[in-house]
C-alpha cells in the first residue's frame, strides 16, 4: 500500500498513513477511556470515604462494629487485664511485628501502644482499639469478645487467633488486623478515613 | 467448506432463485446442515448439540428471568423469592437456569476431555480448539457473575474471593480490584455490572460458537480415529461420511433427549443438589460463612489457587527470584490462569503426530490419570485447606501442568503408536461389520448408507 518497499527512506505517503493511523489510536484511545472510567467508584461512592462515629456508649468491655466502606470497623473500649495481657507480650515473639497502622508515620514494631487508637482531651490508657474486622488470610470477619486462644479474636473459617489487641498469634492468616485510618475528633467521636 | 466434496444447494423455485442472487442465506444454511460428517462419530460426538441447546436455554430462561429481578442490593434476595414464589411458573424458570449451568459444563467438560482424548485440538483445527477455549473462559465469567446476582451468603463472599484475586496482582492490583467493583468492596455497584455483564457474555458466547462451528466446518470434523475424510473423490468422501442431517442431528436429538430425562428430574425432584444452602441467606458484609466453596464446576480450579501456600518451594523459589513481587497468594492466582492457559496450548504442546488416543498406548494411561485426577482435584476443592488437603491439592495440581507441559511432549517421542485404520469406511465396517471391507477401491459402499 505504500513505496517503502521500494524506498529506503519514507516518503510523504507513508508520513501520512502513519500519522492517520496515530491520530486514530490516540482518538481511540481518548473514547474508550471515559467509558471505562465510569466504571471506578462513583461520587457518592468516593464521599462515603470518611464517617464519623459516636463512641460515647461503649462501656468499658464492649465493641461495636460499624460497616465503613463495605468493609467490617471493631471499635473496641479494653478492660485494663486486657490493655495488661497485651502489653505483657514481647514483640520479637509475635508472627508479624509490624504494627500495621497508617496512622504512624514510618515502619513501627507491632507493641500493643502502637496499635491503640490516642483519645482526644482525656488521658491515654490504651483502652481505644480501632481496626478492620476482616481476617488477613481469606478475608472472612472474625468473631471478637475474648474469642480464640488468646482472648481476642478469632476467625471461624481456617482458625487464625488474634490476641487483645488484633495481633495475629496463631493460624494460617500473615498479618495483624489492619488498622483503618482514625482518629478522634472530641472526647466521643472517633473520624473514620 | 471443508474440502470434502458433496452436494452444494441449487436453488430451484423462482423465489428461491431470487434470493439467492441477494442474498444466499438459503445456501449457507444448507451447506452448513449437509456438511458431509465421518460415518464412524461415536457417541462422544454428541456434547456439541447439547451446548447449543444449553446455551439457548440459558439465554431464553434469563431473558425471563430479568423481568422479574431487581438488581439492587436490598430488592435482589427478596426479587429472586418473588421469582420463585409469586411469579407464575418462576420457580420453574429458576430452578431450569440455575440447573442449566450446571449441564453446561457437565457437557463442556466431556466436550474438552473429547477433545483431549481424540487429538481434536490437533492440525488443522487448533483454531477451532483456541476458539473453544475462550468460549470455556466466558462461560466461566459468566457463571460467576450470575451466581452473585441472588445475592446471597455465598454469593456475596464468593464474589469478595474471587474478585479479591485480581487484587493479588502487583502494583496495579488494587486499582484494578476497586475498579472491577467500583468501590471499595462488593455493593451496589458490583451488583448491577454483574447483571449487565451477565446479560451481555452469553452473546458474545453465543458469536463465538457461530466462528467455532465455521472453523471445524472449515477443517471438517475430527473422528474417533483421527484418520482424515478421503477428498481425493467424491465416492471416496460419501464412503467416509454421511450428510449432518438427517443423521447425526437425529442422533444428537436423540441423546439430547436421553440427557433431558435426567436433568429434568434433578430441576423436579431435587433442584437444590448441586447448590449451597447458604446461598439462601441474604448477603451480609459483617458475617463470613464458615466454609465459603465455589460451585462444583469451578473446583478443580480452586483447589489448584489454593495449592500454592507460602509453604511451597515452588512458590519460595518464585518468591526469591522476582524479590518478593509473586508472593504466595499471587503465585496461586498465576497457577489458577495458568491452567487454563497451557490446555489452551495442548495445541502445540502435544508432540504426537498420532491424533486419536485411541492408537496411543501409554498416552491412554496418562489421559485417564488426568481424568481422574480432574475429580480428585473437584473433591480436594471443596474440602477445608487444613490437615491432609493441601498435599493432595498440590499432588493434583502438580499432575495437571505435569500432563500438558511434560507428558505430552515427551509421549510423542518415546511412544510407540498402534496401526491405525487407513480409512474411516474401514473403521466404521470393522465396528459395524458392513460388507464393504476394502473401501471404494474394491468396488463397495457406492451410496452412503446409514447404520441401520
Amino acid at each position: 500500500m505504500s513505496h517503502a518497499e521500494d524506498q529506503e527512506t519514507g516518503n510523504r505517503r507513508d508520513f501520512l498513513y502513519y500519522a492517520t493511523a496515530a491520530t486514530g489510536v490516540v482518538v481511540g484511545g481518548a473514547a474508550v477511556w471515559p467509558l471505562v472510567n465510569t466504571m471506578n467508584p462513583s461520587a457518592d461512592t468516593r464521599a462515603a470515604s470518611t464517617m464519623r462515629v459516636d463512641v460515647s456508649g461503649i462501656a468499658e468491655g464492649t465493641q461495636i462494629t460499624v460497616l465503613f466502606l463495605g468493609k467490617p470497623i471493631f471499635i473496641r473500649r479494653r478492660t485494663a487485664p486486657e490493655i495488661e495481657e497485651a502489653r505483657a507480650v514481647d514483640v520479637a515473639e509475635l508472627v508479624d511485628p509490624d504494627a500495621r497502622n497508617p496512622n504512624l508515620d514510618g515502619e513501627v514494631d507491632a507493641s500493643d501502644a502502637n496499635r491503640t487508637l490516642t483519645p482526644e482531651g482525656i488521658e491515654d490508657t490504651g483502652e481505644w482499639l480501632v481496626m478492620q474486622g476482616v481476617c488477613t488470610h481469606l478475608g472472612c470477619v472474625p468473631l471478637g469478645d475474648g474469642a480464640g486462644d488468646f482472648n481476642g479474636w478469632f476467625c471461624p473459617c481456617h482458625g487464625s487467633h488474634y490476641d487483645t489487641c488484633g495481633r495475629i498469634r496463631r493460624g494460617p492468616a500473615p498479618e495483624n488486623l489492619p488498622i483503618p485510618v482514625a482518629s478522634f475528633v472530641d472526647e466521643a467521636t472517633i473520624l473514620l478515613g | 467448506m471443508s474440502g470434502i466434496p458433496h452436494d452444494h444447494y441449487e436453488p430451484k423455485t423462482k423465489g428461491e432463485k431470487w434470493l439467492h442472487r441477494r442474498l444466499p442465506v438459503v445456501g449457507l444454511l444448507y451447506d452448513t446442515l449437509m456438511i458431509p460428517t465421518p460415518k464412524n462419530l461415536n457417541w462422544m460426538w454428541i456434547w456439541g448439540i447439547v451446548l447449543v441447546f444449553c446455551l439457548m436455554l440459558q439465554i431464553i430462561t434469563g431473558v425471563i428471568l430479568v423481568m422479574h429481578y431487581t438488581p439492587h442490593v436490598d430488592m435482589a434476595f427478596a426479587s429472586v423469592e418473588h421469582i420463585m414464589r409469586n411469579v407464575n411458573g418462576g420457580w420453574a424458570i429458576r430452578y431450569l437456569h440455575q440447573n442449566g449451568a450446571s449441564l453446561f459444563f457437565i457437557a463442556v467438560y466431556l466436550h474438552i476431555f473429547r477433545g483431549l482424548y481424540y487429538g481434536s485440538y490437533k492440525a488443522p483445527r487448533e483454531v477451532t480448539w483456541i476458539i473453544g477455549m475462550l468460549i470455556y473462559l466466558l462461560m466461566m465469567g459468566t457463571a460467576f457473575m450470575g451466581y452473585v446476582l441472588p445475592w446471597g451468603q455465598m454469593s456475596f463472599w464468593g464474589a469478595t474471593v474471587i474478585t479479591g484475586l485480581f487484587g493479588a496482582i502487583p502494583f496495579i492490583g488494587e486499582g484494578i480490584q476497586t475498579w472491577l467493583l467500583g468501590g471499595p468492596a462488593v455493593d451496589n455497584a458490583t451488583l448491577n455490572r454483574f447483571l449487565s455483564l451477565h446479560y451481555l457474555l452469553p452473546f458474545i458466547i453465543l458469536g463465538l460458537v457461530i466462528v467455532h462451528v465455521w472453523a471445524f466446518h472449515t477443517t471438517g470434523n475430527n473422528n474417533p480415529t483421527g484418520v482424515e475424510v478421503r477428498r481425493t473423490s467424491r465416492k471416496e468422501a460419501d464412503a467416509d461420511t454421511l450428510p449432518f442431517w438427517p443423521y447425526f442431528v437425529i442422533k444428537d436429538l436423540f441423546a439430547l433427549g436421553v440427557i433431558l430425562i435426567g436433568f429434568f428430574a434433578i430441576v423436579g425432584f431435587m433442584p437444590n443438589y448441586l447448590g449451597h444452602p447458604d446461598n439462601y441467606i441474604e448477603a451480609n458484609p459483617l458475617a463470613t460463612p464458615a466454609h465459603i466453596v465455589p460451585e462444583w464446576y469451578f473446583l478443580p480450579f480452586y483447589a489448584i489457587l489454593r495449592a500454592f501456600d507460602g509453604e511451597v518451594w515452588v512458590v519460595i523459589a518464585a518468591s526469591w527470584i522476582t524479590g518478593g513481587i509473586i508472593d504466595a497468594k499471587f503465585f496461586g492466582v498465576l497457577a489458577m490462569f495458568g491452567a487454563i492457559i497451557v490446555m489452551a496450548l495442548v495445541p502445540w504442546l502435544d508432540t504426537s503426530s498420532v491424533r486419536s488416543g485411541r492408537f496411543r498406548p501409554m498416552f491412554k494411561v496418562a489421559f485417564w490419570i488426568f481424568i481422574v485426577n480432574f475429580f480428585v482435584l473437584m473433591w480436594v476443592g471443596a474440602m477445608p485447606a487444613e490437615g491432609i488437603y493441601p498435599y493432595i491439592a498440590l499432588v493434583g495440581s502438580t499432575y495437571w501442568f505435569a500432563y500438558f507441559l511434560v507428558i505430552l511432549p515427551i509421549l510423542g517421542i518415546i511412544e510407540t503408536p498402534l496401526p491405525q485404520p487407513a480409512t474411516i469406511e474401514d473403521d466404521f465396517n470393522d465396528h459395524y461389520g458392513g460388507g464393504h471391507k476394502g473401501g471404494v477401491e474394491t468396488g463397495g459402499a457406492a451410496a452412503p448408507s446409514p447404520a441401520e
